[in-house]
């Protein structure tokens, strides 16, 4: 037998003893496959910024017909609640602050007078601003009717109108769950690769039985691959599946190249497969390296990578800090992908920023290894 | 007797918890780190948008209309060309976030019948801010529009003066309470408190119960003559008030340090703190009798807080959510805490504005801590 | 095959018994446990527990301090049924677990404060019982030192000396000299003797057999029965023996199923 073969058949017998591992534990193992799936649903029930029903209140005088049409107009959209009408505006205060409503539309007195020359009328949307962007939205909404109502009332001779027509490009529909489902993928490649491949070194390590791998004939590198490769299957298991979940429970639509995506998904299991095994070197026991497990890879994936929130909107300083977040490369490729269906000729600069940290990683990750055994 | 065990177990336990470093400095540190992060890094505003315009027309009426956009501080170009292709490549490449297309003809259209239409194409991938932008775009076209017809821009003759049976239009103002500003850390912040004393309490709870589980210690509790109640109050009480305080630091950081008003009645909103932080401690609890090791512990914790924040309204709207998960949700202190010291912080709620809120934690928290409870009694046996 | 428990009992009256378990059993799924073990420790005596890893000590102990509830069978300590009156039970005894159980980031004298305290000792009592305690153990300088820094051995006769703190009638030591010296063995027994005289029944497991020549009477526990039962002299007498570990040799090899 050539030592080269050797070689191969150690790591081999070493990865199946792995894999056995793994199986065998049924718990976990079932944990691992069914964890995605269930974060999968939560994400897509739960996370969702989309604006519906919206609740609205008209403050006006009783006997005012202005009033009485404006109703209608809402009541006619289906994206309001008509609540009662409410006196003034003093009342909308009280139905703000214990949550019955979302806007209130304040007309004024002469809203209906013909009389020129005086103030001209006029028409207040308050909405319940302390969240901020959904107040935005809710306005535009009510701006929008309010604007249909207005050209159904007034002449539009020696008016000068601009329709603007939108389109929605890669998500016609609005659905949030189009923009969290496809991120969600890096989460769950985070959570099977790095948490479960530093938890399961550091078990070793504290058990002892690293000692016996270090021992043996087997080199540093063979260690790590032999660690790893199972952990990288179940991460492709799992992003199949919550692939096809997406695409059948959440009818996300897939625009781009399945081989792409696939690709882009190895690339950056291995990135947190280096990083698992790197914390793992770096930490002595299991509970720390759970801890920086979390607090390295987990919270800067979901707070960070524009998973959730934009990129785009948080403060400059915190956005050179998201470029080290393998994540927010990942999340680009894969809502690129998947969504607007790029390829290679616009995501190859995520791609190759990701190899970049693949090999300082992998570099560091096998040098702190190797240095242990000495 | 039960007086006496009481108070030398709530002794221990803060002997315990403020002399071990990693605790303590979880304790003072955490709330800093998180509120200046995530405080900053959990907004959804709209900042400006890049905008690529591609001008058919090259009038002078077109031009301005641009110049209104950018104008506004809601846009900026990002690129111009006359290639509607292109408009499209710079869309997918991430150049630009919308698309403004003006058609040939547009300012001659205005002159002869008072109509035009121009094109915009945003990338809906993030849905809710380019409805954001959408609107923003709407409004500024609009009041352009509007001017141009007060400039008698539009088909002449037929000035509104001219014409006194015309009802005149009504001017739409909007307006946003309790954050006018519309300042996103206002709305986060309050948020973000709640979620770290959750974690901080759930957690220390959790993790507390199980280390004297892997010491053997809790066995020789066990043994002694101290009845359930004590020991569950004498562990409970000191996570409690230490909780309290990491809530009422990390409120005045909120207040001091990130200008979150405090419209509402303080009292108010540490009844609500009081009586939720029963359920999250409840919660550790639980998690306690069914961890036998911390890392067990850790993770249970990590998942059942990933399921309270998501559902807790903290990032995303409840609103969005579908009916029985809104439903669902209503069941989660979370939720519940959230909305309450959102409600008492920023628009002054008063007591009678938020009973419902208070009702559902005065549910929630005690049923929990009674289970959790029960099944630690179960465990023991 | 097992023998058939042997009931002994020291003294006449009931009230001079410190342990009584009658028939006392515990399954844990298909598994028994512990299978209707009776006997009886006199008050005052040292009772020595043994048997092999696995046949049943542990889950008996856990019984009797009423960390475990008893599938079926009954059992008095110090005079009040384990099952009805498991408060009381844990008020009159005192436990050292084979897991040392002191905290570790406390001081010695926070460690007192605190089991006295539970225990319901006033101020002043643990005061003086403190005095006393850290002068017989020559700690009297150590007593705001945490217990993490101490070594094993002082750790291991801290730890009984806080157990019999409240004067329990009866103490239960579960292994309590495992991995010490023997120096530091021979200073635990002058620890478990002196309590003795004072009083208070010892109930004690152990894997040393040359300490079960020091109990009292010893009972050997095979495969979840008490298959002997008597002072180590009548135990060698019986089993023809030169030491206990013979006696224990024999037992636990015809007992095991396999």
């Amino acid at each position: 037998m050539s030592p080269r073969f050797e070689a191969w058949s150690t790591l081999l017998a070493f990865m199946r003893k792995e894999l056995r591992h793994l199986v065998r534990d049924r718990q976990t193992f079932v944990i691992l496959l069914c964890l995605p799936l269930a974060q999968l649903l939560l994400f897509g029930y739960a996370v969702r910024t989309d604006v519906n029903e919206i609740r609205i209140a008209i403050a006006a005088s009783a006997a005012d017909p202005a009033a009485t049409s404006l109703r209608a107009q809402f009541a006619n959209s289906d994206r309001f609640i008509l609540l009662p009408s409410i006196p003034n505006a003093a009342a909308a205060e009280r139905l703000f602050r214990s949550q019955q409503t979302d806007v209130v539309v304040v007309l004024g007195p002469r809203t209906d007078s013909r009389t020129v020359g005086v103030t001209p009328p006029s028409l207040l949307i308050i909405t319940d601003a302390s969240d901020p962007n959904t107040s935005t939205t809710m306005a535009n909404y009510a701006q929008a009717v309010v604007r249909d109502w207005q050209a159904l009332r007034s002449d539009v001779s020696g008016r000068v109108a601009i329709d603007v027509r939108a389109r929605m490009r890669y998500n016609p529909t609005l659905r949030s769950v189009n923009l969290f489902v496809p991120g969600l993928i890096a989460l769950i490649l985070t959570l099977v690769t790095s948490l479960m491949t530093a938890l399961s070194l550091s078990r070793e390590k504290e058990r002892g039985t690293m000692e016996l791998l270090l021992v043996s004939p087997l080199r540093p590198w063979q260690i790590i691959v032999g660690k790893v490769i199972p952990y990288l299957g179940l991460a492709l298991v799992n992003v199949v599946s919550v692939l096809l979940a997406a695409r059948f429970v959440f009818l996300v639509p897939f625009a781009g190249s399945y081989w792409l995506l696939m690709g882009a998904s190895v690339l950056f299991a291995l990135v947190s497969l280096a990083l698992g095994v790197l914390i793992a070197a770096l930490t002595s026991s299991q509970l720390a390296a759970t801890l920086a497990a979390l607090g390295g890879t987990l919270l800067p994936s979901t707070m960070l990578s524009g998973l959730i929130f934009p990129i785009a909107s948080m403060p400059e300083p915190l956005q050179w800090v998201t470029t080290i977040v393998p994540a927010r490369w990942f999340v680009e490729i894969i809502r690129g992908v998947m969504l607007q269906g790029t390829g290679v000729d616009v995501v190859w600069r995520d791609l190759l920023i990701l190899s970049v940290m693949l090999v300082v990683l992998l570099v560091a990750a096998i040098r702190r290894t190797s240095v242990r055994l000495a | 007797m039960m007086w006496r065990a009481l108070q030398v177990m709530m002794e221990k336990e803060f002997k315990q918890i403020l002399r071990d470093t990693v605790i303590s400095r979880m304790l003072f540190v955490m709330p800093l780190i998180q509120l200046a992060v995530l405080a900053n890094a959990a907004t959804f505003e709209v900042k400006r948008a890049a905008l690529w315009v591609v001008d058919l027309d090259q009038t002078p009426v077109a031009t301005a209309m641009v110049d209104r956009l950018t104008a506004s501080g809601r846009f900026y170009i990002a690129g111009s060309g006359m290639s509607p292709a292109q408009g499209e490549r710079s869309l997918l490449d991430g150049r630009a976030t919308a698309v403004l297309t003006i058609p040939q003809g547009f300012a001659r259209d205005i002159g002869t019948s008072g109509r035009s239409t121009v094109q915009l194409v945003l990338n809906a991938v993030n849905g809710s801010q380019a409805g954001v932008t959408q609107g923003y775009a709407t409004q500024i076209i609009a009041r352009y529009a509007a001017e141009l017809g007060a400039r008698g821009a539009g088909p002449q003759g037929q000035s509104p003066t001219a014409r006194p049976s015309v009802r005149p239009m009504v001017e739409v103002r909007t307006r946003g309470w309790y954050n006018a500003s519309l300042d996103y850390r206002r709305f986060m912040v309050p948020g973000i408190l709640v979620q770290l004393i959750t974690m901080i309490g759930t957690l220390m709870t959790a993790l507390n119960i199980v280390r004297e589980k892997e010491a053997g210690t809790l066995e020789q509790l066990n043994v002694a003559p101290l009845s359930p109640g004590t020991f569950i109050a004498g562990k409970l009480l000191p996570l409690w008030i230490i909780s309290l305080g990491v809530f009422s630091a990390g409120l005045l950081i909120a207040v001091f340090g990130f200008d979150v008003p405090m419209e509402g009645s303080l009292l108010l909103l540490y009844a609500g703190a009081a009586l939720f932080l029963v359920g999250a401690l409840g919660v550790g609890l639980w998690i306690s009798t069914i961890a036998d090791t911390q890392q067990q512990a850790l993770f249970v914790t990590f998942a059942v807080l990933m399921v309270y924040i998501l559902m807790s309204g903290l990032f995303t709207p409840v609103r969005g959510m579908p009916e029985w998960v809104r439903t669902l949700a209503q069941a989660n202190p979370l939720l519940q805490f959230i909305a309450l010291t959102r409600a008492i912080m920023l628009r002054g709620a008063e007591a009678m504005d938020v009973w419902r809120e208070f009702l559902a934690l005065g549910l929630i928290g005690p049923t929990v801590l009674a289970l959790a409870i029960r099944q630690s009694r179960k465990s023991v046996a | 095959m097992t023998m058939p428990p042997e009931t002994s009992v020291v003294g006449d009256h009931p009230s001079t018994l410190a342990i009584r378990a009658q028939a006392l059993s515990r399954v844990f799924g298909a598994f028994t446990a512990v299978d209707a073990i009776s006997f009886d420790v006199g008050q005052g005596e040292v009772f020595g527990f043994l048997g092999a890893n696995g046949a049943g000590k542990t889950t008996a102990i856990r019984m009797l301090t009423g960390l475990l509830a008893p599938s079926s069978g009954a059992a008095t300590v110090a005079g009040f049924d384990i099952r009805h009156d498991a408060a009381r039970v844990r008020e009159r005894i005192g436990y050292m677990s084979q897991r040392f159980s002191l905290y570790d980031d406390l001081t010695v004298h926070e460690n007192i404060r605190l089991y006295g305290g539970i225990y319901g000792l006033t101020d002043e009592q643990i005061a003086s019982r403190e005095k006393d305690l850290l002068s017989r153990l020559a700690f009297t300088s150590s007593a705001s030192l945490r217990v993490g820094a101490l070594p094993l051995g002082w750790k291991q006769k801290l730890a009984f000396s806080v157990a019999l703190l409240h004067s329990p009638s009866i103490v239960f030591l579960d292994e309590p000299t495992g991995g010490v010296d023997p120096v530091t063995r021979r200073q635990f027994w002058e620890l478990i003797y002196q309590a003795a005289a004072d009083g208070t029944t010892v109930f004690v497991t152990t894997h040393y057999l040359d300490e079960a020549e020091y109990c009292d009477r010893v009972s050997i526990m095979v495969d979840g029965h008490i298959s002997a039962l008597g002072t180590p002299a009548s135990l060698k007498a019986e089993f023809a023996a030169d030491d206990l570990d013979e006696v224990f040799v024999r037992l636990a090899r015809g007992a095991t199923k396999s």
